[in-house]
């Protein structure tokens, strides 16, 4: 079962979900892996401390020309939909930060001039803390691509057990391509009118996906239901209240799990993953696809 | 040898553009001064690399001198490449920007002073 | 004309709280909301909307099944996986357009591609742009770029001198398209280990792009020795840290009803007010 861990919002307490829910989960002996596909910026890490075992980097193909067959014909310029290449004169200038790797100046090339090149956009990262399986995507500082990087990250999720996907903020691709093809996506959020406007964004993208879902309200406080009365609204179920306290943003600073810092929490963890098993099992009755 | 002002309008009277690869259009003239040629800017609704795409077309137009305000570092690689020079420091108008360049008063750009302003997803000068 | 950036790299620190507060303490600007994906300055500035724009994303392909011969070509040649079954999946399409120009029966059509939108509005804090990305949508880059050349020209037309941006998180596309040729960017931090991390990439990225770079630090007081960490770290890196703001539960009372945080009372208006100074210098204005 993979479970996306999303928000529209950034800083609504992804990380503090995914993280606590699958330590909760690894106690319980279940076959857990983390997979952090907040590639801009992963912080799973922090959290969970794992041994990085093994890195792989991760390249897209971007074109290289050769001067000596090439007949300046500027047909690859003419074809490429993202200006990644040019022809001046008597060379072809080729621009891999706004290459997508499509290979179209490869193929349409009518001398055989282009071969592609890898070029790194970031790694892949793989480890354990004690049985917690964790993966990690990281994007390389000063790349615009992360959905390719989040793919070959999530080529990772092993096909049994329980994969615990930590998505990026926002509703735009890096998202969807973490939120894509997951069994359940738990959106956190916070009762704020910028928290309710941002997961209302994400509630239209998960429908949008096909992908059941439900809700987690951090820092909740008494008196403030703008978030349940949302949630009511829109038939989703809210299956989890964390309450707004100094404690645990403390825990959180200092990079303590929120299953760490207060025991307790380790049961509405699993009771979480429970109602998850549930719904999931109940194919997904909450959130219809449109 | 063809100059080409970057526009905001199809003339030697239109305001002069200071975006390379987001004017209007670029206003093609001789070394006499007459209008030679005006072009569309297909960079101008690039969802990418509008610079590089207007940089493209002025060199299949054979240009030389292109004068402009701000020049993206991707652009400006493509240009110099194709062995174009490109002065910066527009005045009001088209017309007024060529006279600027003929009594020398514009700006050779260099290398560096591609702003990444200029270019939208600007990359390091060596591309 | 200046222009002011305020990131901050993880989501969540307090960016757009600020970035409200400068619009109700400066004068003469443009405000900016360039975080298209999950935009919400609107929320805090209650704009009313003059004009209203279509933001058209790379066109996108779609097999026209009637012309289609099944010959495979355009599947095997996709590399992003976008052809499945005879169509093309809309969330996995690229839009590079090889397979419109390989195809050999003519069979796939370029369609437009509605992305999202852009407004320009009035707030009682000044002229506002901002935008909203549609659900599901990439090239959010090329949406920051609008809203910015959007601001510019309003700036520009108005004879605002400074355009205030609310930039988006992350260290991606967007955040590349929000920086390039900006003359100061804020960074909000908060003392936490994971902010601590993502500061350490913004900075990189800040420095690869050779922006003008500042720090400030959010509920400083939180954890003290992690605050002093994000101090270091900036010295390290040769960045000031140019303001501490406080924390204070009347923050989160702000956001929740949808107020600048300046606007409501609390301990961190003063901080908030010396941080504003102290970025009015170093931006020279």
């Amino acid at each position: 079962m993979n479970i996306c861990v999303a928000s529209g919002k950034g800083g609504t307490g992804k990380t503090t979900v995914a993280t606590s829910l699958a330590l909760a989960l690894q106690s319980e002996q279940h076959d857990v892996t983390f997979l952090d596909c907040d590639v801009e910026e992963p912080n799973g890490h922090i959290f969970i401390n794992p041994d990085i075992r093994e890195i792989e980097n991760v390249f897209i193909e971007v074109p290289e020309i050769d001067h000596t067959t090439c007949t300046f014909c500027g047909k690859c310029a003419d074809l490429c939909a993202f200006n990644a290449l040019l022809v001046a004169g008597d060379s072809v200038i080729t621009f891999p930060e706004l290459c997508h790797g499509c290979g179209g100046c490869r193929y349409f090339c009518p001398a055989g001039a282009v071969r592609l090149t890898p070029k790194k956009i970031g790694t892949v990262e793989t480890g354990a803390a004690g049985q917690l399986r964790f993966v990690r995507g990281r994007l390389e500082v000063g790349t615009a691509l992360s959905p390719p990087l989040i793919e070959a990250a999530k080529k990772k999720i092993m096909p049994r057990g329980i994969t615990v996907i930590d998505a990026p903020p926002g509703t735009s691709c890096p998202v969807i391509a973490s939120v894509r093809g997951s069994d359940f996506c738990l959106l956190v959020t916070e009762p704020t009118l910028l928290g309710l406007h941002d997961l209302d964004l994400a509630v239209q993208m998960a429908r949008h996906l096909g992908v059941p879902c439900g809700v987690v309200v951090n820092r909740a406080q008494e008196g403030w239901g703008i978030i349940h009365d949302y949630c009511r609204r829109q038939d989703l179920p809210v299956l989890l209240e964390i309450p707004l306290s100094k404690k645990i943003a403390r825990a959180y600073a200092r990079g303590v799990p929120l299953v760490r810092a207060d025991k307790t929490w380790h049961d509405a963890f699993r009771q979480l993953y429970r109602a998850i098993g549930e719904m999931v099992a109940g194919e997904g009755t909450y959130c219809h696809q449109r | 040898m063809r100059i080409a002002v970057s526009a905001a309008g199809p003339g030697p009277e239109a305001p002069a553009e200071e975006r390379f690869g987001r004017c209007a259009c670029f206003v093609i003239f001789d070394e006499q001064g007459n209008v030679e040629e005006v072009v569309d800017n297909a960079g101008k609704t690039a969802p990418e690399g509008a610079g590089v795409l207007s940089a493209q077309s002025l060199l299949r137009r054979k240009v030389s001198v292109v004068l402009t305000g701000r020049v993206g570092p991707k652009a400006m690689r493509a240009l110099q490449a194709g062995g174009v020079a490109v002065y910066t420091g527009i005045a009001g108008t088209v017309a007024e920007t060529l006279a600027k360049y003929k009594s020398g008063r514009m700006q050779p750009a260099t290398p560096s002073a591609g702003s990444p302003g200029a270019g939208r997803r600007a990359g390091r000068r060596d591309g | 004309m200046k222009e002011l950036t305020v990131i901050s790299g993880k989501g969540g620190t307090g960016k757009t709280s600020i970035a409200a507060s400068f619009a109700v303490l400066a004068g003469n600007h443009v405000l900016a909301d360039c975080d298209v994906d999950a935009a919400n300055l609107h929320l805090l500035l209650a704009p009313e909307i003059e004009s209203r724009q279509n933001f058209w994303g790379m066109p996108r392909a779609e097999i026209v099944t009637e012309k289609c011969t099944d010959c495979g070509l355009c599947r095997e040649l996709c590399r992003f996986g976008a052809i499945k079954g005879g169509q093309v999946d809309m969330l996995a399409c690229e839009g590079c357009l090889v397979c419109y120009h390989a195809c050999p029966a003519g069979a796939i059509r370029q369609v437009e591609n509605l992305a999202g939108v852009w407004y320009i509005s009035r707030t009682r804090y000044g002229p506002f742009v901002h935008a909203r990305l549609g659900i599901a949508q990439d090239n959010s880059g090329k949406l920051v770029a609008e809203v910015r050349r959007q601001a510019r020209k309003l700036a520009e037309k108005e004879g605002k001198s400074l355009i205030i941006t609310d930039g988006p998180p992350g260290i991606g596309c967007p955040v590349i398209s929000a920086l390039g040729g900006t003359d100061l960017a804020l960074v909000v931090v908060e003392p936490t280990l994971s902010s601590l991390h993502d500061l350490g990439r913004v900075l990189q990225l800040t420095e690869h792009f050779g922006v003008k770079t500042v720090v400030c630090i959010n509920k400083w007081d939180l954890d003290r020795k992690i605050s002093r960490q994000v101090e270091n770290a900036c010295r390290d890196a040769g960045v000031p840290v140019i303001g501490r703001i406080g924390y204070d539960p009347a923050v989160t009372v702000a956001a929740r009803e949808g107020k600048p945080v300046i606007r409501v009372p609390s301990t961190v208006a003063e901080d908030i007010v010396s941080l504003w100074a102290c970025v009015q210098k170093e931006l020279g204005i």
